[in-house]
């Protein structure tokens, strides 16, 4: 029971994460059609900006705060410089070119901080753990969790009840019209893309203590965060929050119990779905 | 969705290649005769790397299918080869034809599955079956040794002379690849060939003229699948050594990479494409450890300035003329 209860908190701590990687995956892929590719390459990012910052200022707090606006940077300036010119073409220029940009950022790493595997400290505030209903809790993974549960609230509302959330709905509904009814698209698609890699990127940097720091942690990440938006959906929000949470889930359990069969459990999940229901579980859109 | 896809090579320009393609081809066979036992090999991967290549290409080229997993297929091949030769005791003669065959099989399989997807999805699919393999050959240690891969395997004889030559193992390969693109071209040329390429350019209306499209795709995704497999499989016998790499994503990245820096849908192109990469990851990996940086800067230019690889910037020159 108490092995049952562990290992659900660590399925929905890594459920949680996925989810910040794949929220902005799924809703880059709705506005812009383009499957992101160096969107795992931004959660490493951000992991390895996250390290430094800690290093810096001492602080875990201070490196979440810090860590993600390099990666925004960064993500801005390859959506104007590079992928906006590739709008008119069709999407498969555009998930190669993110492919490409992944080859870069793995070698940037690899140069700027070598090939070992770093692990973030888990602040000091964190580090001792619960015992609840004769389970064990390590603090940090409860506050990752809140933390995410909290992050996909926030993220909800900002989609579904603000103004700017509205525009990007009405971009992924329809980017033409959007566009004809005096939405400025460019910079909504600007804003999008450097939102999601941020969010990829803090995703980075609080997983750091849970999933270690290292040069391929980018397809590590980002395999799953696909398995992710299929099963729940491209574009939308609750299918990535649905989705990750089932992912995280069946892969942690599939670990767990049957350790042999886990990692297909994953991609039978997704090959299931995709056969299924070609457009997810909370997809509306025929994917092209 | 076509603008981005090289024509089918004019008459006048398929003359003009087959000048270079002699050329090519009167070099290759004296290469290993000018060249020593290194540079025979690095040709020798080449040629492997080619067949690959060229198979990608009737899939995403000629069919209008971006798949992200080619390197199941030719894993597959490489495995099959490896087993049937250390498990089986096979004559590894007959692992060749197994690699085809297993590659072969598995694409149809696999095929049956991703043929009713379009676009994104395709590519996902591909990419999830893929890992599957992926994982399977990671995981599966009692019978492909994990992520250490399993090797020890002798090169064989070819009719009483041992293959350990680099310079019979180079012309096993040069056979495989001249094979290989004599067959595809013929593939192409045939009228299966033609409605691939015309259910690239408008699927609903091959459809409506009677086609059973998903039956055309399914040929196209087995049949490059066996070629990715004879590709695999030589190239396990030339190293004697297979490892899950030979399944991996970044893997089946490189293969599109040498399409896209041949030209899509050139056929001769991506073959190029596979030399370029070959020669150039061996350049730079002599000179600086950044090699993916090189990779990927190459990558990228070829998206936004190249689009049509190799094939087309030589091509376009010569209409310039």
């Amino acid at each position: 029971m108490d092995l049952f209860l562990s290992q659900l908190v660590n399925g929905l701590v890594y459920g949680v994460l996925l989810f910040l990687l794949a929220s902005g995956l799924s809703i880059i892929f709705g506005l812009m059609g383009v499957v992101n590719l160096a969107h795992g390459s931004f959660f490493m990012l951000g992991a390895f900006f996250g390290l430094s910052a800690v290093k810096w200022t001492g602080s875990f707090w201070y490196a979440m705060l810090l860590a993600p606006i390099p990666v925004a940077l960064i993500a801005a300036l390859m959506e104007v410089l590079f992928l906006r010119r590739l709008y008119g073409r069709q999407k498969l220029d555009q998930v190669l070119l993110t492919f490409g940009f992944s080859f870069i950022f793995t070698d940037l790493v690899e140069w700027g901080w070598g090939k070992d595997t770093f692990s973030i400290a888990e602040p000091p505030s964190l580090e001792d753990s619960f015992a609840i209903l004769g389970g064990f809790f390590p603090s940090f993974r409860l506050a990752v969790l809140a933390f995410g549960l909290i992050t996909a609230l926030l993220l909800w509302i900002l989609i579904d009840r603000t103004r700017a959330g509205a525009m990007v709905r009405a971009g992924v509904d329809d980017g033409a019209t959007a566009m004809a009814i005096g939405l400025n698209v460019p910079l909504l698609l600007t804003t999008t893309f450097a939102s999601g890699a941020a969010l990829a990127a803090l995703a980075g940097v609080v997983a750091g203590p849970i999933l270690g720091v290292y040069s391929g942690v980018d397809v590590e990440v980002l395999i799953p965060a696909f398995i992710v938006i299929v099963v729940g959906g491209m574009g939308s929000l609750k299918g990535a929050f649905v989705g990750s949470l089932l992912i995280g889930i069946t892969d942690t359990f599939g670990k767990a119990y049957l350790p042999e069969m886990a990692m297909f459990l994953t991609y039978m999940t997704m090959i299931f779905v995709l056969l299924a229901r070609p457009s997810g579980l909370f997809g509306q859109a025929q994917i092209r | 969705m076509k603008p981005a896809f090289a024509p089918m090579p004019t008459a006048e320009v398929s003359r003009k290649f087959a000048a270079f393609e002699f050329s090519a081809l009167l070099l290759a066979l004296a290469w290993p005769f000018v060249s020593d036992a290194y540079g025979t090999g690095l040709i020798t991967e080449v040629l492997i790397f080619a067949i690959v290549a060229m198979s990608l290409d009737l899939l995403m080229g000629y069919g209008g299918l971006v798949s992200f997993g080619h390197a199941a297929f030719f894993g597959v091949g490489a495995y099959a080869m490896v087993l049937g030769s250390i498990k089986l005791g096979l004559s590894p003669w007959f692992g060749l034809m197994t690699g085809v065959a297993a590659s072969g099989l598995a694409a149809a399989l696999i095929g049956f599955f991703c043929v009713r997807m379009t676009g994104v999805a395709f590519f996902m699919v591909t990419l999830a079956f893929a890992q599957l393999l992926y994982s399977g050959a990671v995981k599966w240690r009692w019978l492909t040794g994990g992520s250490d891969g399993i090797g020890g395997m002798p090169r064989p004889h070819l009719f009483g002379l041992s293959l350990a030559d680099p310079a019979l193992m180079y012309f096993l390969s040069l056979a495989a690849f001249l094979m290989s693109l004599g067959l595809l071209r013929v593939i192409l040329r045939s009228s299966f060939g033609h409605a691939l390429v015309g259910m690239r350019e408008n699927e609903t209306r091959l459809r409506a003229l009677g086609f059973a499209t998903g039956r055309l795709k399914l040929l196209a995704f087995t049949l490059a699948g066996a070629f990715a497999g004879l590709s695999g499989a030589l190239y396990a016998m030339y190293n004697g050594f297979v490892s899950p790499d030979a399944l991996s994503f970044g893997l089946s990245g490189t293969f599109l990479l040498m399409v896209v820096l041949g030209g899509v849908g050139t056929l001769v192109g991506p073959a190029i494409g596979a030399t370029v990469f070959m020669l150039m990851k061996h350049f730079v990996s002599s000179q600086t450890e950044h090699w993916l940086l090189v990779v990927g800067i190459v990558f990228v230019c070829c998206v936004m300035f190249f689009r049509k690889g190799i094939y087309g910037l030589v091509n376009n020159r010569r209409q310039g003329e």
